[in-house]
């Protein structure tokens, strides 16, 4: 068996790339390498890209990695786009604006299939996080799905979140909503050539003064005009993403940050491997059939069934 | 709870021509068959074919041309997927090929080649037929 853990840290593309497909796949294959991964991941800074379908995340993340590769920096990128809920099968499109980077040495692009996870990721973007990262990247960009108002999983990842917003999209009431207008680090308005541009500006950091007296916060986050196809305010983005990186070093917060996310990590691990052991015993002999039909015909109910299945899983 | 293996196909278009409607349309079919689809839209270099092909960890290379520049750039993806070692990779054609140029094609590694008015249902049960059995 090939050593993917040793291949990936001497910058093997094509190990990444297969480990990355098992942990797709949950296959059980991928946990002694990343178990030997691990020590090299938490070096890299992870970028979030989220906004609304069309909203030009795709060009942003594209010229964004190219101004990071001006500057000498190595980039993972992670593009999410959905699956279908009726044949599981997706179109991934994000590297459409990415073609450039194709190339590039320097640049590792995955896309993701959402595979039915909901919050706006693939389930195992994190962990693909970690692969590019022991894979030597210096920033990784995660591109979300589109989202609506309420996928917010991307916080968990990103030390920081970019939420791309376009003028155009309803009034002032969508931007005192609670949801995805509260996870911003930065505020991007992008296509800001378009009219409703200041107007949409104007709303956004009513919202950042008022969210300043209503909540305790340290860091006021920035609104930031771009035309991500004309290559403009790519710079103050950049700047915007290293002020807040700096921010969050200089107050202790991203270490508080990784420490959180190690915590939901490891009670998600624990979580998810339980439900597997549970889930692999109780249809080893068809005895969830048999339990589920006794609930059906009301023999037995469902709650019984969940204390009475702990209770001997428990003692065993 | 392992899943299911998905195959992951790239959809591409190398060379100079600008119509994609059918990439575009082959590549909804492939995601319809429950495959991901990558798709990269136009002007693709061999180059770009195959580090995508590397770094998605495709396993099948869908290519379309209808500016003739197939005998060029077809081989050429299957030759540098053999050079990074990627020889289990299935590469298959379409668009605009005269028949007389397929067998010549095949010799060079592509799989099949599947002109205008194929059944799409075809081209979906020849991948899925043909596709490597992942280790």
């Amino acid at each position: 068996m090939r050593d993917y853990a040793k291949e990936v840290l001497e910058g093997s593309p094509r190990a990444a790339a297969r480990l990355i497909s098992w942990l797709e796949d949950e296959d059980a294959r991928a946990l002694e390498h990343m178990e030997r991964l691990y020590p090299h991941t938490g070096r890299a800074y992870v970028v979030g890209i989220t906004g609304s379908p069309g909203a030009g995340k795709s060009t942003l993340t594209d010229k964004f990695t190219f101004a990071l590769r001006r500057q000498g920096l190595t980039v993972g990128i992670i593009a999410v786009d959905p699956s279908s809920p009726f044949s599981g099968g997706a179109v991934l499109g994000d590297r459409v604006r990415m073609s450039r980077l194709a190339t590039d040495p320097g640049v590792f692009i995955r896309s993701m299939a959402t595979r039915g996870y909901l919050g706006g990721l693939a389930k195992a973007t994190g962990e693909v996080v970690k692969v590019l990262d022991a894979f030597g990247k210096d920033i990784i960009v995660i591109e979300t799905v589109g989202v609506g108002q309420d996928e917010v999983d991307i916080i968990r990842l990103a030390d920081t979140t970019c939420l791309v917003l376009v003028p155009g999209l309803g009034d002032t009431i969508q931007s005192m909503k609670a949801g995805v207008m509260e996870i911003a680090d930065i505020f991007i308005i992008n296509k800001a050539d378009r009219p409703g541009t200041d107007q949409l500006y104007t709303e956004v950091t009513s919202r950042v003064e008022q969210d300043a007296h209503i909540k305790e916060r340290a860091w006021t986050p920035p609104v930031v005009r771009t035309v991500a196809v004309e290559d403009q305010g790519i710079d103050d983005l950049l700047q915007a993403v290293n002020a807040h990186r700096q921010f969050l070093k200089a107050s202790g917060a991203l270490e508080e940050k990784r420490r959180q996310r190690t915590r939901d990590e490891t009670l998600r691990m624990i979580h998810a491997e339980v439900f597997r052991r549970l889930y692999e015993r109780l249809t080893a002999n068809g005895q969830l059939d048999a339990l589920v039909e006794a609930i059906v015909e009301k023999r037995e109910s469902p709650y019984r069934a969940m204390q009475d299945v702990l209770a001997r899983w428990l003692k065993e | 709870m392992a899943q299911d293996r998905k195959i992951k196909i790239i959809v591409a278009k190398p060379g100079l021509d600008g119509h994609d409607r059918g990439a575009k349309l082959l590549a909804r079919i492939f995601a319809e068959a429950g495959m991901e689809v990558v798709y990269t839209g136009l002007r693709q270099t061999p180059e770009m074919i195959v580090e995508t092909a590397i770094q998605e960890d495709a396993d099948v290379v869908g290519l379309s041309s209808l500016s003739g520049v197939h005998m060029y750039f077809f081989p050429r993806v299957v030759q540098l997927l053999k050079e990074k070692g990627l020889d289990d990779v299935l590469v298959v054609g379409g668009g605009i090929i005269p028949s007389e140029d397929v067998p010549e094609l095949k010799k060079a590694g592509v799989a099949e080649i599947f002109g205008p008015g194929t059944p799409t249902a075809k081209i979906v049960e020849f991948i899925k037929n043909n596709v490597r059995k992942r280790d």
